[in-house]
């Protein structure tokens, strides 16, 4: 047994799982229930002013039958009175003193209102602070959220207030609505951030009903963006944490969030920076009891790996990710079939033959059976045949040897410089 | 067997025994089961498929919500696509070929067909459209799979299409011949409207040589198909086929389909002789006749069987016995004329014959009687030899000749399609088989008719 315990910039969880700020951890009750079944953590449901929020709220994409590919929302904070959530928010900390909780926050950026619900919060005994900056609705049309999210020079100067008097560590939460999330991380840890967590949800349109041409989902008629999140927001989250764990300015720990589903998305956050990580949508899809695989999956992940604690895995591949200009123009692979494995779909073919680069050939064998065959002369090694195949084990990338010495985008734009200047 | 019996089978009810066996997918399992294909390029199922249905593409229009597009997908390449959903041997066809029997399991595209089809039919769509007429006259003699095939694709090329069926009702053997709980009339009946929507005129009770003279035909049109199948079932040539409770498996199926369930069958044992689809179907209908045993008696073993092993299965299922190698030898009677008894010889195989099977021989002295109330005959199908004789055609045995390639007979403005060319080691007796020969046949008379036009002009 791996020792799962985690910690994010002080704040300690008997796992790096932890619920994000969102619709499982809206009350004690549910709070309760998660950390009965395994959850290491839960942000609160962010905790301001209390809202009216609209019916209908939610949305999701479903790919070729698969549900909940991704998912949208219009629900703003918590729409319960502040002190009904500090009374639970105090039972459930006295109940699972070893389980991390996390108050969200978010109020209007004015100094005196962050240190007023930042002592409150913290007389309740959270362990840890999570400032809202990004929730990309409603919040953000009165000045909050990502609205001051989008802003760096608000978020360096919320940070700051907070940090002027809390007690317990504070995590800003970024927005991904803006260019470059670095930009917004390192404003954070310029207010003093303990640590970044990211990402909040992307601007969406669920979808538009093509019988009534209402959008999806609406209200009355009406629709406005809402957030995305699911499976589907995955890749641009562990990009946004990539960039922020390879950032030297962004020297703060980092808790990820967007699409994790599995022990397996947790790996991966893991691996490219992230302490922890925090889980909405496919808790809201499956319940609670989607924790249990995730710390029983991660566990036998690192027992046959050989490591003994969670914590020595974070960061190991944020070497390995960099600019485009760094890699190497020399570095060959081409793809191969395996003829015994392969079922003939012809998938491969087609796609590369409209799609690629036209090499691979539908050809028949001596018996006349027919078989596939990529002409490695002309493959460029995109990888798209073995993409679209389904089978698995058809079609290897295989790496050549190499026929130059490796030289990168980079290193040839100065060599090329250097024998100009000589010149 | 009576408690496994009881579980489908109603004593009392028995118009509920011939309700279709097998429910359609949910649209659900439609879903699920139209995203597990994999859009293969140039399928193997399109290939193994007779009428070439763009099978990936139907698909893929489930999949998309694109339903009618579906069903025309399917409908285009076979104009008995609905009834082919529910009647063709999948498994050795498009099923068979599907690459995923390689690693999972292939998809159900004879279940998904019928998903797009009973689509169609329950949103009573309109798919085609007739062409501009082009001034020329085709008739068609008989209205199964094949007539109504050829007569489909002619209408769309523009001519004038006259389908002349001897039946009251238009569809051929999938209206008569096919038993309703695999396939229910309705579905044919559909296939026929969709033709008779594109002008073609369904002329039905209609007999050549008794109520038209062929030659009337082949002088008042362009061309003449000849798609009529085949007839009853021959005799045994043996004692007692006269007595009251022996059938012709086609009779006895197409009165299941055509009149009121009768309830004579209730607690008796039948025998049905021979081993192909028809002999399943005549033992499948007994069974839910109420027969007490069901026993297929068959002079060759399962390895020669005709009938197909889902069909082996489906009658297994049923709780019909099968005794291989064993013949009729003679009917015996009791006093007033009805069945008593059968009885058999067992046979052996002995060298083969001159179709290449075996030859079964009874063996000297091992006749055995079986105390059985019904005999059913399902030993194969004579031929129309009267219509094929007054349309004056080539013929060996019934199985009339045809140019593969023109689609004519010796009379080269009569063209023949379907069970009436099947036979002598051509052709497979399936129904997308005729379908297909009855496409081919129409383009077969296009491509003479404008050669002509364009030669005469």
């Amino acid at each position: 047994m791996a020792d799962l315990r985690s910690n994010l910039a002080g704040i300690e969880s008997p796992n790096p799982f932890w619920l994000a700020s969102a619709p499982p951890t809206n009350s004690g009750y549910q709070v309760q229930r998660a950390f009965e079944a395994g959850w290491g953590g839960a942000v609160w449901k962010t905790l301001g002013e209390p809202i009216i929020n609209t019916t209908s709220r939610f949305a999701a994409v479903s790919f070729n039958g698969q549900r909940v590919a991704g998912f949208n929302n219009i629900e703003l904070i918590t729409d319960r009175p502040l002190h009904v959530n500090l009374k639970e928010i105090y039972e459930t900390k006295k109940r699972f003193p070893d389980h991390a909780i996390i108050a969200s926050l978010m109020v209007e950026p004015k100094r005196e209102k962050w240190h007023d619900i930042v002592k409150r919060v913290e007389d309740v005994g959270v362990d840890g602070l999570e400032l809202n900056f990004g929730c990309p609705h409603g919040m953000a049309e009165r000045g909050m959220g990502a609205a001051s999210g989008q802003q760096p020079d608000l978020v360096e100067a919320q940070t700051m207030w907070v940090k002027e008097v809390a007690e317990t560590p504070v995590i800003v939460k970024l927005t991904p609505n803006i260019t470059d999330i670095t930009v917004t991380a390192r404003a954070a840890v310029r207010g003093g951030a303990d640590a970044v967590s990211m990402i909040n949800t992307i601007n969406s349109l669920a979808g538009v009903d093509i019988d009534t041409w209402n959008t999806i989902p609406h209200v009355a008629g009406k629709g406005a963006h809402g957030g995305y999140c699911g499976p589907a927001v995955k890749p641009i989250a562990l990009n946004m944490v990539a960039e922020c764990a390879r950032n030297p300015d962004v020297h703060v720990p980092i808790s990820g969030i967007g699409g994790i589903s599995n022990w397996k998305d947790t790996v991966e956050f893991l691996l490219m920076g992230a302490t922890n990580v925090q889980v909405a949508t496919a808790a809201m899809h499956h319940g609670f009891s989607i924790v249990e695989d995730m710390i029983d999956g991660l566990n036998s992940y690192l027992d046959e790996k050989g490591i003994s604690s969670v914590r020595e895995i974070v960061g190991k591949s944020v070497e390995k990710y960099s600019d485009w200009g760094n890699l190497d123009l020399n570095y060959r692979v081409v793809a191969r079939i395996n003829n015994d494995v392969c079922i003939n779909c012809n998938k491969c073919h087609i796609s590369c033959e409209d799609a690629s680069h036209q090499c691979i050939e539908r050809l028949i064998d001596a018996n006349g059976e027919p078989y596939l065959q990529v002409r490695e002369e002309d493959c460029v090694g995109c990888n798209l045949c073995s993409i679209v195949c389904p089978v698995d084990g058809a079609i290897d990338m295989v790496e050549l040897p190499y026929e130059k010495p490796p030289m990168t985008w980079n290193e040839r734009q100065m060599a090329i410089s250097r024998l100009t200047n000589q010149s | 067997m009576g408690t496994k019996k009881s579980a489908f089978i109603s004593l009392t009810e028995l118009a509920r025994n011939f309700q279709e066996v097998k429910a359609g997918l949910t649209p659900a399992e439609a879903r699920d089961e139209s995203n597990r294909c994999l859009y293969c390029y140039d399928a193997p199922c399109i290939q193994a498929c007779p009428t070439g249905i763009n099978i990936p593409s139907f698909i893929k229009k489930i999949a998309s919500g694109n339903l009618k597009g579906s069903a025309r997908t399917i409908m285009e390449a076979n104009p008995v696509g609905a009834s082919c959903s529910r009647v063709c041997p999948t498994e050795e066809l498009c099923e068979g070929a599907c690459v995923l029997n390689h690693s999972t399991k292939p998809i159900r595209i004879g279940d998904l067909q019928r998903y797009a089809t009973d689509w169609a039919i329950k949103n009573e769509q309109s798919l085609f459209k007739p062409g501009e007429k082009n001034g020329r006259r085709v008739a068609i003699i008989g209205s199964g799979p094949a007539g109504l095939s050829a007569g489909r694709e002619l209408a769309r090329l523009g001519y004038e299409v006259t389908i002349f069926e001897a039946k009251d009702k238009a569809g051929g053997l999938n209206t008569y011949g096919i038993v309703s709980f695999r396939l229910p009339q309705e579905v044919p009946l559909w296939e026929v409207k969709q033709v008779e929507q594109l002008g073609v005129e369904m002329i039905t009770n209609v007999r050549v040589g008794a109520d038209i003279e062929a030659h009337e035909i082949t002088e008042n049109f362009d061309a003449v198909v000849l798609a009529i199948g085949m007839g009853k079932v021959p005799m045994l040539g043996i004692e007692g086929e006269d007595l009251a409770g022996v059938h012709d498996a086609i009779e006895f199926v197409e009165a299941t389909k055509t009149a009121d369930l009768k309830e004579g069958l209730v607690g008796k044992r039948v025998a049905v002789i021979g081993a192909g689809n028809t002999a399943i179907d005549a033992a499948t209908c007994s069974v839910r006749l109420g027969a007490a045993n069901v026993k297929i008696l068959y002079r060759r073993t399962q390895e020669e069987m005709t009938a197909y092993d889902f069909e082996y299965d489906f009658a297994k299922q049923d709780g019909v016995e099968f005794r291989w190698l064993t013949a009729p030898k003679r009917i015996i009677g009791d006093e007033k004329g009805n069945v008593k008894q059968l009885e058999c010889w067992r046979m052996e195989l002995g060298e083969p014959g001159a179709d290449g099977r075996r030859r079964p021989m009874p063996v000297e002295g091992s006749e055995f009687i079986l105390e059985v109330d019904a005999v059913v005959k399902a030993i194969g199908q004579t031929r129309h030899l009267d219509v094929i004789e007054a349309f004056g055609l080539e013929h060996h045995r019934g199985i009339v000749k045809v140019n593969l390639e023109t689609c004519q007979t010796s009379n080269p403005k009569i063209y023949a399609a379907g069970d009436v060319i099947f036979g002598d080691g051509h052709g497979e007796a399936m129904v997308v088989t005729a379908a297909q020969q009855g496409k081919d046949t129409a383009y077969a008379i296009h491509k003479q008719l404008t050669k002509a036009g364009i030669e005469s002009a």
